[in-house]
């Protein structure tokens, strides 16, 4: 355990050196959030009986996506894992005497999370101090607030877990980039990164809910507005725990025969 | 004629230490040092002159190369190449040198070399009968006849270098700049590029400049040295006046190094 | 321009070279963008219309949206990958030959595979049209045409800002997103529904709308006819794009780094 925290420890100092780029990540997120809740706004005022949430509840979702945009987006994956499958520098690792899974898994929540600790301040103290419907509103209830931070970190970890997946697809196929663009792109839609889940329409939406990437950034992010609760909440929340292990089963699964194979075939 | 007076530049770079407090610190504050790539640093290149430019790594001779070349405007002094200033007046300038990076490539990967001549030829806008002609002579000179419809990922390290050469002669410059043309080379590849660089420059009288680390490329192409040492020439002589008493130039050139603390 | 030809055949017999791989990504970006479509689409399924505005008539301003964006980032993507260039010292090697240095840094990276995304949006497009009844004439048709070069040079000045910048500084520059991948992801709507303050942004600091907003509105005879050449004066924009270039090459050349 104590040499997974120490790569932790390296990911996460190597991400505070980067003042500037936390700063300018800042901006472009403020930028971001604006735009979002503008385009609602508009929609809003279109019709607001068809507005599936509150107005209050939408600004609140997109705000907290834009803090904690670095645990959620899949698109963060590392270059560099990529670039040691397929340049076989893979061979390296493999001499130290670790867990390629466990050391990649750590890496990428290290790297997450310190992206997220130096981003999520500055956004949530200003939005929460904007005007009524397009601040971050206060969590609805002490309870709800225990059970969306319990939820963000189940979220982080299924999120890291199949982004696990995808490194260890790139052993098995041609293309590695194809595959990241493609389940990027799917993950992104079927999460509710370009419109929160509750805008899908009927019937899409009830199978979207059942999927692992339901299980990300939407369980934590409605649970804090209370636009998820009741026993809809403690379905998604028993989702997530089941998600969490079956991806990590499949992934551990897929790392042994992908370590297989790199043995046998020497990359 | 190329001639370099009191030429000084100096370099801000942000200062970062190892660990996690003072990678912390940096969030709120950084500091900078001066480095001092060159102090005044003075010489004279005549025409057809071949001069090897050495020195440890970090010693200024990249930044040298880069003043000579156009790509930096020294802070103090002046430089003046065939009476042109470098870094005024650039596109004017550039057509009459040809730069070799020995670790940067600047054919196209993934077509054969000829397709990236042909760029090179409009680039330099060279006339079409001086371009064969120079095309066949180089093809020559640097048996490149095999090679020439090959993609450059195909080639091997010393048959690319051979390319890059060429590439970087096309436009047929009265001046050529190597940055360490032989680094990586085998031994075979390595006696073909000296021995070309040694024919262009007595055939053409090209003036070359070289840098290197190699010290059997400077005794095997040079008379001239001119080292340079924390951002100032040291010596500019034969390789012979610091090799007295010592079995190896390299052994002579470690020690001469260690006498001026570098 | 004969150079530019060169570089053009070039980059295409670099990528007849990997033909499968060019054909996945092709797709992949075909993929990318149809997820923005779908979000437009499950938007206007639930609401039907949006400051005036409906599906078909949102399709056609997407389409365009994304056409310009996508040309700008084939052709103009050695500025988009700028920081590269810089680091692995490809300038350095642009500014030994005797050419412009805007035109070397274009001809050195051309994208492609951009083209699954301009047939996204020419489908689009294509479907807003049939489907929108705007009465078609010659002078909409030049509109079109306008709107998309003007847009083309308007996102290749943001990304001559970009290349500008990392002459100074490769750190940080993920702001320069707000206008170059957000315009994209945001143009998918015209620019007047973000509100007032959004549109007079979008058109006195960088001009979206003159590329998209007003002529869109003249598309759809809503608005003056001197709208249809407002792409035209968009390009004006290019101007302190360049000066700013020129500042960072000066830099580039002072800093050496």
């Amino acid at each position: 355990m104590r040499k997974y925290l120490a790569f932790f420890r390296l990911r996460f100092s190597m991400g505070l050196q980067y003042r500037a780029a936390a700063l300018s990540g800042v901006i472009t997120q403020f930028a971001w959030g604006v735009m979002e809740i503008l385009m609602f706004r508009a929609f809003y005022r279109a019709d607001a009986e068809a507005f599936p949430m509150t107005f209050q509840a939408t600004a609140s979702y997109v705000w907290m996506q834009q803090a904690f945009l670095a645990l959620f987006m899949v698109w963060m994956m590392e270059n560099e894992i990529f670039n040691s499958i397929t340049d076989g520098n893979i061979a390296y690792e493999l001499c130290r005497p670790v867990d390629i899974y466990n050391m990649w898994f750590a890496r990428s929540l290290a790297n997450r999370l310190s992206r997220a600790v130096l981003r999520c301040m500055p956004i949530l103290v200003v939005t929460i101090f904007l005007p009524a419907p397009y601040g971050l509103m206060r969590p609805v209830s002490f309870s709800a607030f225990l059970l969306f931070l319990l939820t963000l970190f189940l979220g982080l970890w299924v999120t890291a877990a199949f982004c696990m997946l995808i490194y260890m697809t790139c052993f098995f196929t041609i293309s590695p980039m194809g595959v990241r663009m493609v389940a990027t792109s799917v993950v992104e839609f079927f999460s509710g990164a370009v419109i929160p889940l509750p805008f899908f329409p009927d019937g899409f939406r009830q199978v979207a809910a059942l999927l692992p990437f339901a299980s990300m950034q939407n369980v934590p992010l409605r649970i804090y507005s209370g636009d998820l609760a009741g026993k809809e909440m403690w379905q998604a929340v028993s989702l997530q725990i089941f998600w969490l292990f079956a991806l990590t089963f499949i992934g551990k699964l897929l790392n042994t025969l992908a370590m297989k194979k790199v043995t046998v075939q020497g990359g | 004629m190329i001639t370099m007076q009191h030429v000084c530049k100096t370099y801000k770079v942000s200062k970062r230490d190892a660990g996690f407090s003072s990678a912390f610190k940096a969030l709120f504050h950084k500091e900078y040092e001066y480095i001092h790539a060159l102090d005044d640093v003075s010489f004279t290149i005549s025409d057809g002159e071949m001069v090897g430019y050495i020195g440890p790594n970090g010693a200024g001779k990249s930044s040298t190369i880069k003043i000579l070349s156009g790509i930096l405007t020294p802070e103090q002094g002046t430089c003046l190449v065939n009476g042109m200033t470098p870094w005024k007046n650039r596109i004017a300038y550039v057509k009459n040198i040809g730069v070799v990076f020995g670790q940067r490539t600047q054919l196209w990967w993934d077509v054969p070399v000829m397709d990236s001549f042909e760029l090179l030829k409009e680039i330099y806008r060279i006339d079409t009968p001086s371009y064969r002609r120079t095309l066949t002579e180089l093809t020559e000179m640097l048996g490149l006849s095999s090679l020439l419809q090959m993609p450059v990922r195909q080639l091997s390290l010393g048959q690319r270098m051979r390319c890059e050469i060429a590439a970087s002669l096309l436009h047929d410059p009265e001046i050529l700049f190597l940055d360490e043309p032989t680094i990586g080379l085998d031994a075979v590849s390595k006696l073909a590029v000296r021995d070309f660089i040694k024919k262009r420059n007595q055939e053409k009288n090209t003036t070359v400049i070289l840098t290197t680390h190699d010290m059997q490329d400077i005794e095997a192409l040079t008379d001239r040295v001119i080292l340079i040492g924390k951002g100032s020439i040291l010596l500019d002589g034969t390789i012979e006046d610091i090799k007295t008493g010592f079995e190896s130039t390299e052994e002579a050139l470690a020690a001469f190094y260690r006498s001026h603390h570098i | 321009m004969r150079l530019y030809g060169k570089y053009f055949v070039i980059h295409l017999k670099s990528v007849m070279v990997y033909k499968t791989s060019f054909l996945l990504t092709c797709i992949g970006q075909f993929l990318v963008s149809f997820n923005v479509f779908l979000g437009v689409y499950f938007m206007f399924q639930r609401f039907h219309v949006v400051e005036g505005f409906t599906y078909n008539e949102a399709l056609l301003c997407f389409g365009i949206t994304l056409m310009e964006f996508s040309l700008a980032e084939t052709f103009a993507r050695g500025f988009d990958l700028f920081s590269y260039i810089v680091n692995k010292g490809e300038f350095d090697r642009i500014l030994v030959r005797p050419r412009n240095e805007i035109l070397q840094v274009l001809g050195s990276r051309m994208e492609f595979s951009r083209i699954g995304r301009i047939f996204q949006a020419i489908v689009m497009f294509a479907y807003g049209f049939a489907v929108s009844d705007v009465s078609w004439n010659l002078l909409k048709i030049l509109t079109v045409i306008l709107m998309i070069l003007g847009g083309s040079v308007v996102f290749g000045g943001l990304f001559l800002i970009y290349a500008s910048i990392c002459f100074f500084t490769t750190e940080g520059l993920e702001f320069m997103n707000i206008f170059t991948d957000g315009a994209r992801e945001y143009g998918k709507y015209p620019v007047c529904i973000y509100g007032k303050r959004v549109l007079q942004l979008c058109t006195f600091m960088v001009p979206y709308a003159l590329i998209q907003y007003y002529p869109l509105l003249y598309l759809l005879d809503r608005g003056k006819a001197y709208y249809s050449l407002l792409p035209v004066v968009a390009c004006l924009f290019l101007l302190p794009c360049l000066l700013l270039w020129k500042l960072g090459v000066r830099h580039y050349t002072s800093s050496g780094s």
